[in-house]
C-alpha cells in the first residue's frame, strides 16, 4: 500500500507544479481583466469629473467626492428612470415567474391531455420569430406603445425557463403529488402549496434570469416608448448618454461641455463621470444579487443545458 | 326487431372514443385553467405576428391600413437581393458569428479544463464567482466600458504607449478593419465564465478512476487533459457546437448597435441592425420584412439540419 503511494507521489513530476503555478497565474490575470474595468468604473465615479479629465485614474479616485452621484440623482429623469427600471424589474418577475411555473407545472402533469400539444406550440416558437417589423407593428396595434405594460406582457412566458421548471418538477418524488391528491387537493391547490415551495431552486434560477433581463433592457424602451421620458429605463438613459458620447472623438469635448463651459458656470460633472456613475449605478444591484444565486444558476444552466 | 336492440345496445356500451376524450378533458379543467390562458398569450405573441410576414409582399405604407396596402409580390425580396448593402450586411453577420463561434468554444472549453485542474476550492469557487460577473450586465453597461477602455486615454492605449509598441493612441473604435476582432474579444469577455457552466458540468460525468490510472502510468496534467477530459466533453462539444452552427445568422445585436458608429459601419453593420435600419429608420416596412423573414427562414432550415445531423450522430437532440 505504502509502495504504491510512495511511487504516486514520486509521479507527481515537476511539470505537474509548473503547470499548477501556471494556471493559478493565469486565473489571478482572469480576475484582473474581468474586474479591472468596474473597478475602474467606480474609481472614475468617485473621482472630481474635471480632475478625471486629466487622466490617469485607473483603480482608486484621487480626488473623492460625491458630486456625480449628487447630480445624478438630481437630475429627476434619472431618478425616474432608475424608479422605472425597478418597478419592471420587481412587478416583470414576479408575474413572469408565476404564470411561467404554473404553465410548467399543468405540462409537467403526465395524465393533462393537452399537455404535449402545449409544450410542442412553445418550443416551436424557439425557432420562429415574427421579426422586428411585425412585433412592432403588433404592439402598435394594440395599443401597447409608450405604456408600462409593453415591458412586462409580451415577455411573460419564456420557453427555456419553462423547461427549466418543468424539468425540475418533473424531478420532483411522485408520491408528493400523489398523495395531496388523495387527501383531495385540486391541481392549483397542489400547485401553490405543495409544488412551488419545492421548486425554489428552479424559481430562483428563473427569477435571476427575468430579474436580470428586465433591469438590462433598453431596447423596448427604444422600440415602443421613446417618446415618452416618464416610462424611460435606467439602461435606456445609460444608452443615450453613450451614443452622444461616440460621436466625440475625445472625452470630454462634447458640444454640451463647451456650452455649459461658456455658460460661466464650473462644470461640476463631465460626459465621462456621468457615464462611469451611471454605470456603477446599472450594474451594482446585479453585481451584489448574483453571486448568491450561483448555486441555483449553476444547476438550472445544467439541468436545462444538457437537456439540449 | 332484433337488430334496433343490437344497435341501440352497442351504440350506448361502446360510447366514440372522442366523447371520452372530452369527458377526461372536462375533468382537467383546472389544468386547462392554469395552460391556456398563456396558449392564448402565445399565439398573439409569438403567431400572430408571423402573419405579418405578408408584409414582405407588400408595398407597406404606415399611414394606409393593413388591408389597404398594396401588393408587390416578390419586388421586395428582389430588391433585397440586388442590394449592395444586403451581402455586404451578410458578410459582416456570417463572419461576426463564425469568430464568435470559434472564439467562444475555443475559450469556453479551454478555461473550462483549466477550472477542472485548480485544487483549491475556494480559490476556484472565487474564480468562477468573477468569471461570471460580466455576463449578469447590459450590453450597454459593457460597451460602456468597452469604449472607456479602448478611448484615447483608456488603459489598453496607455500599457501600448509605455511598452512602446505605438507612439500615439489608437483610435480602436474608430477603425473599421478592428471591430470584428474587437467584438470578438468583448464578446470572450462577456461570456466566456458562463460558457463554462456546461462544460464543467459534463467534466464531472467522467469516471474519475480514469484519472487514476493515467497518474499511475505516469502521466502529467497535460496528458490527463488531453486523453481524458478532452475526449469525455466531446459529445457536450458536438452538440453544442452543431446547435450554435444553427444560429449562424444570429451574430447578436445589441453590441454590433452599441459598438458600431458611421466610421465602421461597413463592418458592424449585421442583418438585424439592417432590419432596424430599413424599417424603423427608413420606414420600409416591405423590405424589413422581407429581410427578417429571410434570416428566420434560413435560420430554421439551419436549426433543423443541425438538428438531424445532432440525432444522426447519435446524439439525443433537443427536446
Amino acid at each position: 500500500m505504502s509502495q504504491a503511494k510512495r511511487s504516486r507521489k514520486l509521479h507527481a513530476p515537476v511539470s505537474d507544479a509548473v503547470f499548477d503555478a501556471c494556471n493559478i497565474l493565469f486565473m489571478l490575470l482572469l480576475i484582473v481583466v474581468t474586474l479591472y474595468p468596474f473597478v475602474n468604473m467606480f474609481a472614475l465615479s468617485f473621482n472630481d469629473a474635471n480632475d478625471s479629465i486629466r487622466g490617469s485614474i485607473y483603480i482608486w479616485p484621487r480626488e473623492w467626492t460625491w458630486r456625480n452621484y449628487e447630480y445624478i440623482f438630481n437630475e429627476a429623469y434619472i431618478f425616474f428612470a432608475t424608479f422605472i427600471s425597478a418597478a419592471r424589474t420587481i412587478v416583470g418577475t414576479i408575474i413572469s415567474v408565476f404564470c411561467t411555473a404554473m404553465l410548467a407545472y399543468a405540462i409537467s402533469r403526465p395524465d393533462y391531455l393537452l399537455r404535449k400539444f402545449v409544450t410542442i406550440a412553445f418550443i416551436f416558437t424557439m425557432y420562429f420569430s415574427g421579426g422586428l417589423i411585425p412585433n412592432y407593428l403588433l404592439i402598435k396595434e394594440l395599443g401597447m406603445l409608450n405604456s408600462f405594460w409593453v415591458y412586462i406582457i409580451p415577455g411573460i412566458i419564456g420557453v427555456f425557463n419553462m423547461i427549466v421548471i418543468r424539468s425540475f418538477i418533473e424531478g420532483l418524488p411522485d408520491g408528493i403529488m400523489e398523495s395531496a391528491r388523495i387527501d383531495g387537493a385540486g391541481e392549483f391547490t397542489t400547485f401553490m402549496r405543495i409544488v412551488l415551495p419545492l421548486t425554489v431552486p428552479a424559481l430562483a434560477t428563473v427569477s435571476l434570469f427575468v430579474a436580470v433581463y428586465q433591469w438590462n433592457s433598453w431596447f423596448d424602451v427604444f422600440l415602443y416608448n421613446s417618446s415618452k421620458i416618464e416610462l424611460s429605463t435606467l439602461q435606456y438613459e445609460l444608452m443615450k448618454v453613450l451614443s452622444t458620447s461616440t460621436t466625440t472623438t475625445s472625452s470630454g469635448g462634447t458640444a454640451a461641455d463647451a456650452f455649459a463651459n461658456a455658460q460661466g458656470n464650473v462644470t461640476m460633472v463631465t460626459p465621462t463621470s456621468i457615464r462611469a456613475t451611471m454605470t456603477i449605478i446599472a450594474s451594482l444591484p446585479i453585481i451584489v444579487v448574483y453571486p448568491f444565486l450561483q448555486k441555483y444558476f449553476v444547476q438550472g444552466m445544467t439541468l436545462g443545458g444538457v437537456k439540449g | 326487431m332484433e337488430k334496433p336492440a343490437i344497435h341501440h345496445a352497442a351504440s350506448v356500451a361502446a360510447p366514440s372514443r372522442l366523447l371520452i376524450y372530452f369527458k377526461k378533458l372536462s375533468k382537467q379543467k383546472m389544468l386547462m385553467l392554469m395552460s391556456l390562458p398563456f396558449l392564448a398569450w402565445l399565439f398573439l405573441f409569438k403567431y400572430v405576428p408571423l402573419w405579418g410576414w405578408t408584409i414582405a409582399f407588400q408595398k407597406f405604407r404606415p399611414a394606409k391600413k393593413l388591408f389597404d396596402q398594396a401588393w408587390v409580390g416578390l419586388d421586395n425580396f428582389r430588391t433585397l437581393f440586388q442590394e449592395e448593402a444586403f451581402y455586404l450586411v451578410l458578410r459582416n453577420t456570417l463572419v461576426m458569428s463564425t469568430i464568435n463561434l470559434v472564439l467562444g468554444f475555443g475559450t469556453a472549453i479551454v478555461l473550462a479544463l483549466l477550472l477542472n485542474e485548480l485544487r483549491h476550492i475556494v480559490f476556484k469557487r472565487t474564480v468562477q464567482t468573477i468569471s461570471y460577473l460580466p455576463h449578469f450586465i447590459s450590453w450597454v453597461v459593457a460597451a460602456n466600458i468597452v469604449q472607456t477602455t479602448l478611448a484615447p486615454e483608456g488603459i489598453v492605449n496607455v500599457l501600448l504607449l509605455k511598452l512602446h509598441l505605438i507612439d500615439q493612441p489608437v483610435l480602436w473604435l474608430g477603425r473599421g478593419e478592428y471591430f470584428w476582432g474587437i467584438l470578438g474579444m468583448t464578446e470572450v469577455w462577456k461570456n466566456v465564465g458562463w460558457n463554462t457552466i456546461i462544460y464543467l458540468a459534463a467534466i464531472t460525468t467522467i469516471d474519475p478512476s480514469q484519472y487514476e490510472a493515467a497518474q499511475i502510468d505516469g502521466a502529467s496534467r497535460l496528458q490527463r487533459i488531453w486523453h481524458i477530459t478532452l475526449p469525455g466533453i466531446k459529445p457536450v462539444i458536438v452538440i453544442l457546437l452543431i446547435m450554435n452552427l444553427g444560429h449562424i445568422l444570429e451574430s447578436g445585436f445589441e453590441p454590433q448597435y452599441l459598438l458600431g458608429n458611421s466610421m465602421t459601419v461597413d463592418y458592424s453593420e449585421n442583418l438585424d441592425i439592417f432590419v432596424l435600419k430599413y424599417g424603423m429608420q427608413m420606414n420600409n416596412y416591405g423590405l424589413a420584412t422581407a429581410a427578417g423573414m429571410f434570416k428566420t427562414v434560413v435560420s430554421f432550415i439551419f436549426l433543423i439540419a443541425a438538428n438531424h445531423i445532432a440525432k444522426r450522430l447519435g446524439q439525443s437532440r433537443l427536446y
